[in-house]
């Protein structure tokens, strides 16, 4: 209910924080959004050292597309600027279906895309939707930037390949070859709930032509499920029911659900195959603006 | 001349409530957000784990915290004779454990610091070694011959058992199966759910050494309950106690119990000479305070083939927890669950019911349940349902042909219980029409050619409400009684008091509807007190839908004493005999001459200024009401479902409800009480259960795994009234709080399965997740017993 | 400078820091030294006596506490005090001005949107983000902005008629 005891430090550099998490070793945390560390802190599950709040940071609370089509979202960018964002819904149909689905419409007014990608919850909607667009992270440590590729982000639940001293500050999803589509699917029993599973759905089309496909799942596994590779063989296809039941069924059989209290492996594998579908259906009965 | 009721907001009047100018201003006087000057802060620190001996408490520290005030343990209280304190079941509850826990979460020790931070910490600080003993997590494990005992304090406990209880006629039962075309079986499982009202249980206890009285702040809906019990077990003199029960932010029946850490903290006062403030978390409260349901039942309806209900067997098993500590009328082990069918006339019926305990929280009777009513009239319409189709009868139809009769009242059931009022087929008949009943087999039909999974639901019941009359009903001894005294002042204004506690119920605006109602004095001009035991009369407090039962009752009986002795007054201004007084609403007149007259108000300054001879001044007076009966409204809902065959998810389409619950005094509270309780009722049937793993963790202990439905699932409710007064009530009306949550869950789980019945599938027991739909949907096979838990997950 | 931090913040012992932050709550600056591990929920109660604001979990699920931090709505529980430093705060106690009650406590009187009234300051509050945004929400847009605050009383219906009440009024005193 309360958390133990912490210092705390609001930085208003990206240097400064860096610099923080150096001297920290280890046990300091970054804060952005809060919704997801804070409530750790009051269970405890979280006790660091030292609290880094990047918030008074200017310059991370953007998202835009640059000239060449590639979406950056910074570090501060919050939830529900994304699903408010009339541009997102036209040219990221993916992020826009999965935006007003991630949490609750409170928590997003706080929480950050990039901070929820970073806490890297085996059921978080944004890793599935990063692999599935292909993104990846800029991270910021002592001796500069780099890239992180988004599949080789996430390394276990809850467990991401940033440096103790490295800050992620930026996401970036390249821009579509031809016109962006897919869409998101979450079987969650309420709003707010852990998912039973989820599937993020990305597809870059030409006419009716698919030149690049990405689908990854949550809540199947122990990490975020990559498969890229089952979605692949949509490229260079037409959307047609046989391809759809194809990749349906080798999506669901990439998947790692296990049984718990929201349902059997099989039904959970059911349900990715079930939304695979649905959401490929509705991509193929939509005609190219 | 008289006055119009509804504009003086009588009855009828959908008037906008008193207790809203607070609430919406932030102002509610919550137990949390009393401060009193030096006020300490209790945190209780809760057992890991469900079953163990207790080794060795180290608490050495938490102690040399700073800011610590106050450890305490379980041997520091029995040195103190309050380790155990008696339950409402007549059994006895730890306080804080001394030998064994008994269930997860139960509490073990209680820092008391300066703030409630520090006493987090100091918790975090106590060693507890804890020898780990087999859990038992049901009741099929608790009544094995090799079981654990969970209850080894209690020196004649043997076994896990609570109770063996049997109501109805055996033998005669058994023939009426005997001579039967058909038995209907069915197996059921009423999961483990909670009331959880958003605010948590708390309580500041203030014991003032120089005067030796103790002002105790709690989350009570029976404030005297409380305080006869603090007086029985801190042996505290009662004329000594104050118990306040300020604002409740919802109980549901969450906050009946006397709860281990109201004990608990009024000790620490005791002893640190300061008050303590105790308020719970979520997952204390999820995890230790009283449960609702967690009963099985196999029932059995003897049946004709024209399909008369010849008779009705009912088995149940409940799981009490670790101690018995049901809330409900002390005859009645099993609460009212022999209330089922009682709006069926059915010729015999018989009822074994066995309780056990288990490595869990105690408790059972809760959460809007009119004590069980809720699973009996679960249980009543799933054995309709199954036994209609068993048939192969229409739904409405079976009903129809087995409803009591409007001109058979009073009735008595085959339990034995006399209702005495209702128009069941007509609100059968008015629900039938808002839902376009007759036309839904072909919908349903055309709905699955085309792949689609429609189902309808129907659930009707009438359920004993307004406990109760003092032959049957007591608690602990104490008669369910409730009280009022009315005392006006010289200008007409008036103030009530009662021994009822709203948590929500519009008790301030609603009261005042009774009185305006029986004197003619505005509403406005009424004041409402309820919850202080220094001026509240005597009341058992307001659960099971028993406060417009009985202490409105109360109400309308002291107003009208009132009004006695304003006509005497009124004679006495008007110059004439009482003979010849009228009375209208607000005015006493003279019958010969209607232009004479005097207003209640007129009355009213009279009783201080210009009395009568040899009467006493003053105009005011109590009532303590004895209900003759229960009441029994009449609920009759039909729920309409589309089933996603492909994840088993479920769309409410449409839900209607139509209520009889007598004389409405506000039909805007009454509606919110519906609506309210129907969404629990769709909670239980979809989401909201508690289980637990075999080590007797619990699954569903805070609110990211106890889910309740929020805003966007809960589906929209279409209310429909029908008014047949209640024959011995003084103002006609009958209790309504609780009839949603009773009568609802049947309605969603007889609409899915409906739905998915043309696979075989006679049961998918709640909740009823899209997961175990789509099982039942995909397998044929019924969905029994609780969602499977994986231990370590 | 206020001296109610004596009151909310535990005595520092082993030189634990405390912060000192301005906050600016309905209108007014309030300064005071804090633990940074204090929760802001905590400071609105037990540091400003606005006790309006309510607790009703441990996991950031209820949305009781749900206040409006620079017009966004925010979980209170969710966010240390220190994070509102030079922040403004609107709790359910800044929602009526001396004379007038803001139209969502009126549409919430009128329509019966409250019954206990422990969810209802955030329920509000939450409301009046959305109306900020979308003063003319369907039922729908209701019940979806409405989704991270729980409510047991009520059944949500008689909340989303209060919403649309106080929204059709805030559209006509801004013609």
């Amino acid at each position: 209910m309360y958390p133990s005891r912490f210092k705390y430090e609001s930085p208003t550099s990206v240097e400064a924080a860096i610099a923080l998490l150096d001297a920290g070793k280890g046990d300091a945390k970054i804060l952005a959004g809060g919704q997801s560390l804070v409530p750790m802190l009051k269970l405890r599950f979280a006790f660091p050292d030292q609290i880094v709040d990047i918030n008074n940071i200017a310059g991370l609370n953007y998202h835009r597309f640059d000239a060449d089509g590639s979406l950056h979202i910074g570090a501060l960018c919050r939830h529900e600027d994304l699903e408010f964002s009339a541009e997102i819904t036209k040219r990221q149909p993916t992020i826009a279906a999965a935006a007003p689905l991630v949490a609750d419409p409170i928590v997003r007014a706080r929480g950050t895309f990039v901070g929820s990608v970073c806490h890297a919850d085996p059921q978080g909607d944004w890793a599935a939707t990063m692999i599935a667009l292909g993104g990846h992270l800029v991270v910021q440590g002592p001796k500069g930037k780099r890239t992180i590729e988004m599949k080789d982000f996430v390394l276990g639940p809850y467990a991401n390949s940033l440096n103790y001293n490295e800050i992620a500050i930026e996401a970036v999803i390249p821009a579509p070859q031809g016109v962006a589509r897919g869409g998101y699917l979450k079987l969650e029993r309420r709003v707010g709930d852990f998912a039973t599973a989820s599937v993020a759905v990305s597809l870059d089309m030409s006419g009716d032509t698919v030149l690049r496909a990405g689908i990854a799942l949550a809540g199947v596994g122990g990490k975020t499920i990559d498969a890229n590779a089952e979605a692949s063989g949509l490229v260079g296809q037409k959307l047609t029911e046989a391809n759809i039941d194809k990749v349906a069924a080798a999506v669901a059989a990439k998947a790692e659900p296990r049984t718990d209290h929201r349902g059997s492996s099989d039904y959970k594998r059911q349900i990715i195959k079930t939304f695979v579908k649905r959401i490929l259906i509705a991509q193929a009965s939509q005609k190219a603006a | 001349m008289s006055l119009d009721e509804v504009k003086i907001g009588g009855l009828g009047a959908s008037r906008r409530r008193v207790e809203d100018n607070r609430f919406i201003r932030g102002k509610g006087n919550y137990v949390d957000d009393i401060v009193l000057p030096g006020m300490l802060h209790m945190e209780i620190l809760r057992s890991p784990v469900a079953h163990a001996r207790i080794k060795s408490i180290d608490t050495s520290a938490a102690w040399d915290m700073p800011g610590v005030r106050l450890v305490l343990t379980g041997e520091m209280m029995a040195a103190r004779n309050l380790a155990w304190m008696p339950t409402l079941s007549y059994d006895t509850a730890a306080v804080l454990a001394t030998d064994k826990v008994r269930f997860q979460g139960q509490e073990v020790c209680a820092v008391i610091a300066d703030d409630p931070y520090i006493a987090k910490d100091a918790c975090g600080k106590i060693v507890v070694d804890y020898e780990i003993l087999p859990a038992i997590v049901n009741p099929v494990q608790a009544a094995a011959p090799d079981a654990i005992a969970i209850r080894d304090d209690k020196a004649d406990q043997v076994g896990n058992k609570v109770f063996d209880w049997e109501i109805g006629d055996k033998a005669r039962t058994d023939k009426a199966f005997a001579d039967a075309d058909l038995v209907s079986k069915v197996e059921l499982h009423y999961p483990r759910t909670h009331p959880s009202p958003i605010e948590c249980c708390g309580a500041i206890a203030d014991f003032d050494r120089a005067t030796g009285k103790l002002t105790f702040y709690v989350t009570s809906q029976a404030p005297h309950i409380v305080r006869a019990a603090v007086a029985l077990v801190a042996e505290l003199p009662e004329q000594q106690i104050r118990v306040v029960s300020p604002d409740i932010g919802g109980g549901f029946g969450n906050k009946v119990p006397v709860y281990p850490g109201y004990v608990i903290s009024i000790l620490a006062s005791i002893l640190t000479e300061k008050p303590v403030k105790w308020i719970e978390d979520k997952t204390g409260n999820l995890i230790s305070t009283g449960f609702g349901r967690d009963v099985y039942l196999k029932g059995e309806m003897a049946l004709r083939k024209d399909g008369k209900i010849l008779g009705v067997r009912m088995n149940t098993i409940s799981d009490h927890g670790a101690f018995f500590a049901d809330a409900q009328p002390s005859k009645f082990k099993i609460g009212l669950m022999h209330s089922a069918f009682a709006c069926y006339d059915i010729p015999t019926a018989h009822m074994f019911a066995t309780g056990y305990y288990t490595n869990k929280a105690p408790g059972g009777v809760a959460y809007r349940c009119s004590f069980r009513v809720t699973e009996a009239m679960f249980f009543q319409e799933r054995m309709v349902h199954a036994a209609a189709d068993d048939l192969g009868m229409d739904q409405a139809e079976f009903r129809r042909v087995n409803f009591v009769k409007d001109d058979d009242f009073p009735h008595r059931t085959a339990f034995g219980f006399l209702t005495d009022s209702g128009q069941y087929e007509k609100c059968l008949n008015v629900g039938m029409e808002a839902i376009n009943y007759k036309n839904f087999a072909k919908e349903q039909e055309d709905a699955r050619k085309r792949g689609k999974l429609l189902g309808i639901g129907i659930s009707t019941m009438t359920e004993p409400l307004g406990a109760g009359n003092s032959r049957e009903y007591d608690i602990l001894g104490i008669k369910m009684f409730d009280s009022a005294e009315l005392r006006v002042h010289m200008t007409g204004k008036a103030l009530l008091r009662t021994g009822a506690k709203s948590q929500g119920q519009g008790h301030e605006t609603t009261w005042a509807q009774i009185v305006a109602h029986e004197l003619g004095i505005p509403a406005e001009d009424i004041v409402v007190e309820e919850g202080d035991t220094d001026t509240a009369p005597f009341g058992m407090g307001t659960y099971a839908s028993r406060s417009t039962p009985v202490a409105g009752a109360a109400i309308s009986m002291a107003a009208r004493k009132v009004r006695a002795k304003a006509r005497k007054i009124a004679a006495h201004l008007l110059e004439v005999s009482e003979e010849d007084i009228e009375w209208e609403l607000g005015r006493f007149y003279v019958r010969s001459n209607s232009e004479r007259g005097v207003t209640i108000q007129d009355c009213a300054m009279a009783a201080y200024s210009n009395m009568p001879d040899g009467m006493e001044p003053g105009l005011e007076n109590t009532a303590y009401y004895d209900p003759p009966n229960l009441t029994w409204p009449f609920a009759a809902y039909f729920c309409k479902v589309e089933v996603d065959a492909e994840t088993g998810v479920w769309d409410v389409l449409q839900f209607v409800a139509v209520d009889d619950c007598g004389v409405r005094i506000n039909p805007m509270i009454v509606e919110g009480q519906i609506m309210g309780g129907l969404t629990e009722a769709y909670a239980m049937a979809n989401m909201q259960y508690q289980t637990y793993d075999e080590e007797g963790n619990c699954i569903g202990s805070n609110y990211m795994d106890f889910l309740l439905p929020t805003a966007w699932e809960t589906p929209g409710f279409e209310l429909y009234e029908v008014v047949t007064p209640c024959p011995h009530h003084p103002i006609g009306a009958k209790g309504v709080g609780e009839c949603a949550t009773v009568a609802g869950p049947a309605a969603f789980v007889n609409a899915v399965v409906n739905a998915v019945s043309h696979t075989g599938v006679r049961n998918i027991d709640m909740p009823l997740m899209p997961n175990r739909v789509y099982e039942a949907l995909t397998t044929g096979k019924d969905v029994y017993g609780m969602p499977p838990v994986r231990s370590g997950n | 400078m206020s001296s109610l931090y004596e009151e909310i913040a535990p005595t520092p012992s082993d030189g634990t820091p405390v912060r000192r932050i301005t906050v600016n709550v309905n209108g007014t600056d309030r300064t005071l030294d804090v633990e940074p591990r204090l929760l802001l929920a905590d400071l609105l109660r037990q540091g400003l006596d606005l006790t309006g604001t309510h607790k009703g979990c441990d996991t950031s699920n209820c949305g009781a506490c749900t206040v409006l931090v620079g017009g966004r709505p925010a979980k209170s529980c969710t966010m240390l005090a220190v994070q509102a430093d030079g922040k403004e705060v609107q709790t359910v106690e800044g929602l009526a001005t001396p004379s007038e009650l803001h139209p969502i406590q009126e549409g919430f009187k009128q329509e019966h949107g409250l019954q206990c009234g422990f969810c209802t300051p955030g329920m509000m509050m939450a409301a009046k983000a959305l109306l900020e945004r979308n003063p003319d929400p369907t039922e729908d847009e209701i019940r979806w902005a409405l989704s991270g605050n729980l409510c047991r009383c009520t059944g949500y219906q008689n909340i989303v008629k209060s919403v649309i009440w106080a929204a059709k009024k805030m559209r006509a005193e801004s013609n």
